[in-house]
């Protein structure tokens, strides 16, 4: 069952950022002023994918709940960050976005970190 | 905030990474940074104050809401939804990911700040790993897609 939940909210983490990172780029540059926030709600509305990708992240918020409810967050805060290194990856080759050495340096860096707080 | 709202940048200015562009992405980063850090700071000191149990019922998630801290920290985190996305807008995934994990160094001094909280060696081994990288991070160029094809 672990197992199971692990997919699930890796596969809605994934999802749900490479449809906002591939929706939002094309939308254009927002911004966080009050009317930045109106536009954006404006824009999420409009945009189909947005909503399923903010659906996905419903889904992983809820998978990652119940995954904490049962196993140590040890356990669940690194297993979350496989979804880090999958979605990094799919950046580039989905996304098409360019990573260098210093930024895959850098990623490594903070997944090695992430890892030591976790566990 | 007008000033921040540069709309029509990718039009107008040309060079997509162009400093003003640049220090409106650390500008929305640490916006972001700062409604997560409260947010679940907000909802972790209300759902202690909550005295059912969470289960699978949703009334009592609805009635947790009515707790003021929860509530504040439901608006915050709802904030930060929406900054992430518009932090998306200026720059790239492989970008946002490792500069927003800074989060879990906040995370560890607030808990040790405020809830006095022992922190391990290892987790301070770990904390620095990700401050480091994401400062790595944080100094390539944000944005390495080609421009939108229908900026709306």
């Amino acid at each position: 069952m672990k197992w199971i939940l692990v997919i699930v909210m890796v596969a809605a983490t994934v999802l749900s950022d490479l449809l906002q990172s591939h929706e939002m780029k094309r939308a254009g540059e927002q911004s966080v002023s009050a009317c930045g926030f109106a536009r954006l709600l404006h824009t999420i509305a409009q945009r189909r994918l947005l909503i399923l990708g903010v659906a996905c992240n419903a889904v992983s918020f809820f998978a990652f709940m119940a995954l904490v409810q049962t196993e140590p967050l040890s356990f669940a805060v690194p297993a979350s960050s496989a979804s880090f290194v999958l979605e990094t990856v799919l950046a580039k080759f989905v996304l098409h976005e360019r990573i260098g050495a210093r930024r895959a340096a850098g990623a490594l860096a903070v997944l090695a970190g992430v890892v030591l707080v976790g566990g | 905030m007008t000033s921040l709202n540069t709309r029509s940048s990718v039009v107008m200015e040309g060079p997509r990474h162009s400093s003003g562009a640049a220090l409106k992405t650390y500008f929305v980063l640490i916006f972001f940074l700062a409604l997560k850090a409260a947010g679940n700071s907000w909802m972790a000191w209300g759902m202690k104050q909550v005295p059912e149990r969470m289960s699978m019922n949703p009334a009592l998630y609805l009635h947790a809401m009515l707790n003021p801290f929860v509530a504040m920290g439901i608006a915050a985190l709802i904030l930060a939804l929406l900054t992430r996305m518009a932090l998306l807008s200026l720059a790239d995934l492989s970008f946002v990911l490792p500069v927003t994990a800074i989060g879990y160094v906040i995370a560890v001094f607030l808990g040790k700040i405020f809830l006095h909280e022992t922190v391990s060696r290892q987790r301070w081994l770990g904390t620095l790993l990700i401050f480091a990288g994401a400062v790595l991070v944080g100094t390539t160029s944000r944005n390495t897609t080609p421009p939108a094809e229908d900026p709306k």
